[in-house]
């Protein structure tokens, strides 16, 4: 409903002269830059570099977020040695790796996916360690007092519990990584939307401008629904 | 349920318990002392004590969940080093997993390593014994408190324990179903032989179910801070089911609340 009334009112707006159209472009003109993209054969190719590098990026970030949070959550020792270190690094606004990044690996595809991964990697790592510190510990006890020991243990009780918590946090990873995706394309990129975006805005294209904002929406929205039915499948099965 | 599928469902030799010289110490809280106990194989023993006198502690000692400062414990003549396939837990709390069905979670008692085919009928078996066979299927958050207690209680007896530990398993129950499930333990010891520990804070209880009742606690005139040893045992006459209102048992009560130092109002006849 609320999209419709924003279509309407975007509409009336733009076709009544009050603000001028090369300040907000109609919803015709957005529609027929796209049009126009998608003949050029471009737009696919901005879409799907983007797509690949937030999905590349995000299951690098995810797959060592859960690794170390399972390695720092369920020991002591490690979460001595290594915690401490981590919170210092996840304190420094993670923007500010982009030009680390940039001079260490030049900026290129591999940089991008690295920064994503930065960014997806965070949200991962810090709710999953701290979910699994805070496993009920009766139910540990519980499990071992029933001869439960080593991966049975974990599977029985400290996976399940924190599944939860996973979900979450790819979720919260996921949105992390399409901001650091347009972040990374904004400050150097030859293709994907986050160029598109610069491109437009230094060629007063208002109208594709407008597009990509509305496809990064889409697109944020279609792979978080994505996590969102592996959610409400896993919750079934682990939820309480 | 007929005494031949109890058997069946829950069947486990009795062991001995065996507590020598017992010591336990947080730091400098010195929460046991010299406790001895010899439990013969099959008895029932109910332990009662103040609050905070040590009785989880023993309990947990007995079950391998910790281990002494000085002294040993011996399970059938063999002694206990961590944790100890040949009892059977079900803790103050009911420690359900809330993720797994009702049923699910009684299977985790079963014994590890060696599941056998008939394990699927002896957990809806016991599932039976504590009448749960309708919520088989429920999750523990959709469940009464009582019904997890006796979730949990079926879970131990999954583990066909020589030794059956319970730390308050009716602590959380409405007076009725207290009672009925009084009833069903003493349904389930007379089918299957094993050994049971009860900690339970109700003096009446101790004396419906136990062969003896031990008192827990520090000495008398010292102050509670004082390790806990046993003060006082009581062996509990006649043959169970006993007669709740017995005269015999009203004479005891004192006693044991009087141990407790809780006052009776009782006019002694001396
Ligand atoms: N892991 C521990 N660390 C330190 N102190 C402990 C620990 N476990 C128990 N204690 C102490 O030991 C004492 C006895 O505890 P315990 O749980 O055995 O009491 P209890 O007799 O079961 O009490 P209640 O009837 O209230 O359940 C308490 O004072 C408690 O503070
Ligand atoms: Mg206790």
């Amino acid at each position: 409903m609320i999209p419709v009334a924003i279509l309407v009112i975007w509409q009336v707006l733009a076709s009544s002269n009050l603000i001028p159209s090369y300040r907000l472009p109609s919803p015709a003109g957005v529609w027929l830059a796209g049009v126009d993209l998608y003949e050029r054969g471009v737009l696919y190719q901005h879409i799907a570099i983007s797509t690949q590098r937030v999905l590349l990026g995000f299951t690098i970030g995810a797959i060592v977020g859960l690794a170390l949070a399972a390695v720092v959550g369920l020991s002591a020792r490690a979460s001595d040695l290594f915690a401490p270190t981590l919170a210092a690094i996840r304190a420094v606004p993670s923007l500010a790796w982009v030009p680390l990044l940039g001079l260490y690996i030049g900026l290129n595809e591999d940089s991008k996916v690295a920064l994503v991964a930065i960014g997806a990697f965070f949200p991962v790592y810090t709710t999953v360690a701290s979910a699994l510190r805070h496993v009920d510990a009766h139910l540990v006890e519980l499990g071992r007092s029933y001869g439960y020991s080593g991966t049975a243990l974990l599977s029985l009780v400290q996976l399940p519990a924190v599944v939860p918590a996973v979900i979450s946090s790819l979720r919260l990873a996921l949105a992390q990584a399409w901001l650091f995706l347009v972040a990374g394309e904004l400050l150097g990129a030859s293709l994907g939307l986050g160029f598109l975006l610069v491109d437009s805005q230094q060629n007063g294209r208002i109208d594709r401008l407008f597009l990509t904002i509305i496809l990064l929406g889409v697109l944020g929205k279609l792979t978080d629904t994505a996590v969102g039915l592996l959610e409400r499948f896993l919750l079934k099965r682990w939820g309480s | 349920m007929s005494s031949s599928s109890l058997r069946r469902t829950t069947a486990a030799d009795a062991l001995s318990v065996s507590i020598r010289d017992l010591s336990r110490s947080f730091g400098d809280r010195h929460v046991l002392r010299a406790v001895d106990l010899e439990i013969t194989a099959g008895e029932i023993v109910a332990l009662i004590g103040p609050s905070g006198c040590g009785k989880s502690t023993l309990l947990r000692h007995i079950g391998g969940l910790d281990s002494p400062s000085g002294g040993a414990i011996d399970i059938g003549g063999e002694p206990v080093v961590g944790l100890d396939a040949r009892s059977a837990v079900a803790f103050q709390e009911p420690r359900l997993l809330p993720w797994r069905s009702i049923t699910r979670n009684v299977e985790v008692g079963l014994p590890r390593g060696k599941r056998k085919g008939d394990d699927r009928g002896r957990v809806a078996g016991l599932l039976e014994l504590v009448k749960l066979t309708e919520s088989a299927h429920l999750r523990p958050r959709e469940i009464s408190g009582g019904m997890a207690q006796r979730v949990s209680l079926a879970r131990a007896l999954a583990r066909r324990p020589g030794v059956l530990l319970l730390d308050e398993p009716f602590g959380a129950l409405d007076a009725l179903t207290r009672l009925a499930m009084q009833d069903l333990l003493l349904e389930l010891h007379a089918a299957e032989p094993a050994t049971i520990v009860i900690v339970t804070h109700d003096v009446d209880e101790a004396l419906y179910l136990a062969d003896r009742v031990i008192l827990l606690g520090s000495p008398k005139g010292q102050p509670a801070a004082e390790p806990a040893s046993i003060l006082s045992t009581v062996s509990v006459p006649g043959v169970r089911p006993r007669d709740r209102g017995s005269s015999d048992l009203a004479e005891l009560r004192v006693e044991l609340l009087d141990g407790l130092g809780v006052p009776t109002h009782h006019l002694s006849t001396h």
